[in-house]
């Protein structure tokens, strides 16, 4: 807090005004403001195709509505696939990455295991899970295979990282207190930095979770298995209607993702 | 043993069998999901194999196709995260004020941003790709727009979330002045809120820009779009070079956001 020494809280003529004209920060405006008129020139974007959308737009929603759920078996065979692929890929995923984590916290492991292991879980959280699941399709062929690999490398880039960074901030003391019992590295794990970050580590499994319900029913329009599939062939069929109940369906299995995993938060508090 | 019979207990009997009841349905879900799930055994025990040659297709990379069109394709991809995040910024930062509790008091304005918050985050960003590229057409305005959308619910929680914890106190004395809301929001919340406000729209940027590389594979311009073409082709050594250019403005633009948020904050 300028001014609040007590020559300067006297003299009202030099303090300081606390809304005065930041330059530096108009002239970033200017510049975002630049950026944007450039941007809008160079990817061709004008009023005119923007106008035009807005009619498509209300023509789509106009086929959307009433959203038809006709084809209700093949909805919920595509709804199970994904549970599916989200289920196995998040408790695979959430496993390995409890191991990685503990490899990759520098205050419990050498150097020459943690590095490589930070490195490993870097790379995985590098490319975005599409392309990923691009390169499983391409190598382990169609179908839910694909997307259970993809989103086991997907929650390992990321709880793996963030139990790294728990485990990172834990309290040593009562590490050297299990330590100075005589025991064991299991143990050493078990009683002393686990409870510490279990909580934790239940809060980012339980995201996890949530995110890989929502991945698992996008990974299908790359061919990957589940509910995305079938969304992406009703696109391309201009099936509006159906997409409409699809997207209801995901939109509710989010939200039923989202209720589980609050009652598991609340039940490991 | 009278001296000593109280038994110390971590957690009370409730705890535990919720917490094993827990246990016990992952467990069950897990069996389930492994038993019914279309998996076919030979296609696991051959990945390592097919992935070998996929990996032997891609070496060596076909750099002289990255200035014929990677570049460009690049600089789209970069385009349409930016413009993304700061089209957002249009819908997210009413949602947020009408989101925080401290700011707007009607409970039906809450419900409003929430259902706009829930149902952006709700939808993935391809899935909004998809959305926008019919109405628009394949091209960049509907990979912008897939991103400004996707990005609503994130931005639009976390500065909600950041509005709510702002300390009163110089609110109520810009309000005890008469200020209009104009002026309360610009000299009471604004300046407290700046910090969180642009490490939030830096790490949507971020993120973004991972986004923005697959928006192409649905027709929504960028890299993707070279992507998708060259796989179909199965040049996989332009490919390769793609995923390299990916790769590398992904962690330039990681690199970029962790600078600036120790200069900004």
């Amino acid at each position: 807090m300028a001014g609040l020494n007590s020559t300067r809280l006297h003299s009202t003529k030099d303090r300081e005004n606390p809304f005065k004209h930041n330059w530096f920060v108009s002239a970033l405006w200017l510049l975002v403001v630049c950026y944007v008129v450039y941007s809008f020139d160079a990817m061709d974007l004008s009023w005119g195709r923007i106008h035009s959308g807005l009619g498509h737009a209300s023509d789509l929603l106009a086929r959307m509505v009433p959203p038809n759920f006709s084809r209700w078996s093949l909805l919920l065979s595509g709804l199970i696939e994904s549970l599916e692929i989200a289920v196995i890929s998040s408790i695979c995923g959430i496993f390995i990455s409890l191991f990685l984590g503990l490899f990759a916290a520098r205050n419990l492991m050498p150097g020459w295991v943690s590095t490589p292991v930070r490195t490993l879980i870097a790379l995985c959280r590098t490319f975005h899970p599409v392309i990923i699941a691009i390169l499983f399709v391409k190598s382990v062929g169609f179908g839910a295979l694909a997307g259970i690999l993809t989103l086991i490398v997907a929650s390992i880039g990321f709880i793996a990282k963030l139990f790294a960074e728990a485990i990172e901030e834990i309290s040593l003391k009562q590490v050297e207190a299990i330590r100075a019992t005589g025991a064991g590295f299991t143990s050493i794990i078990l009683f002393s930095v686990m409870p510490q970050v279990f909580a934790r580590f239940i809060g980012f499994s339980t995201y996890q979770l949530d995110s890989n319900l929502r991945n698992s029913t996008m990974v299908g329009i790359v061919g990957a298995g589940g509910l995305g599939g079938t969304l992406f062939s009703a696109f391309q069929r201009f099936d509006y209607d159906f997409v409409a109940a699809i997207l209801i369906v995901i939109i509710a299995l989010i939200m039923f993702g989202e209720f589980l995993s609050n009652i598991v938060r609340r039940i490991f508090r | 043993m009278n001296t000593i019979d109280h038994h110390w207990q971590r957690f009370t009997l409730k705890q535990k069998l919720s917490r094993y009841a827990v246990y016990l349905v992952i467990v069950m879900a897990f069996v389930q999901s492994i038993q019914s799930v279309e998996v076919i055994p030979e296609f696991l025990l051959d990945a390592p194999e097919q992935m070998a040659d996929m990996f032997s297709r891609m070496w060596p990379m076909d750099f002289a196709y990255y200035p014929t069109a990677v570049h460009d394709a690049m600089v789209e991809t970069l385009n349409i995260a930016t413009l993304g995040t700061l089209i957002t910024l249009i819908f997210a930062i009413p949602l947020a004020l009408m989101n925080a509790s401290n700011i707007v008091s009607s409970v039906w304005c809450h419900w409003i941003s929430r259902f706009f918050l829930v149902s952006s985050r709700s939808v993935n960003s391809l899935v909004w790709a998809l959305l926008f590229v019919s109405i628009f057409g394949p091209g960049v305005i509907a990979g912008v727009l897939a991103i400004a959308f996707r990005s609503i619910g994130f931005v639009g929680k976390l500065l909600g979330e950041a509005l709510e914890e702002v300390n009163m106190g110089s609110i109520e004395a810009l309000k005890a002045t008469g200020a209009s809301w104009l002026s309360i929001l610009l000299k009471g919340y604004w300046p407290q809120v700046l910090p969180a406000f642009f490490s939030i729209v830096l790490f949507r940027w971020d993120i973004n820009v991972r986004e923005s590389a697959v928006l192409g594979l649905v027709g929504a311009g960028g890299i993707g779009v070279v992507l998708d073409d060259s796989m179909n082709l199965f040049q996989w050594d332009r490919v390769a070079v793609s995923l390299l250019a990916i790769f590398v403005i992904v962690i330039l633009a990681e690199i970029l956001v962790v600078n600036v948020r120790k200069r900004l904050i």
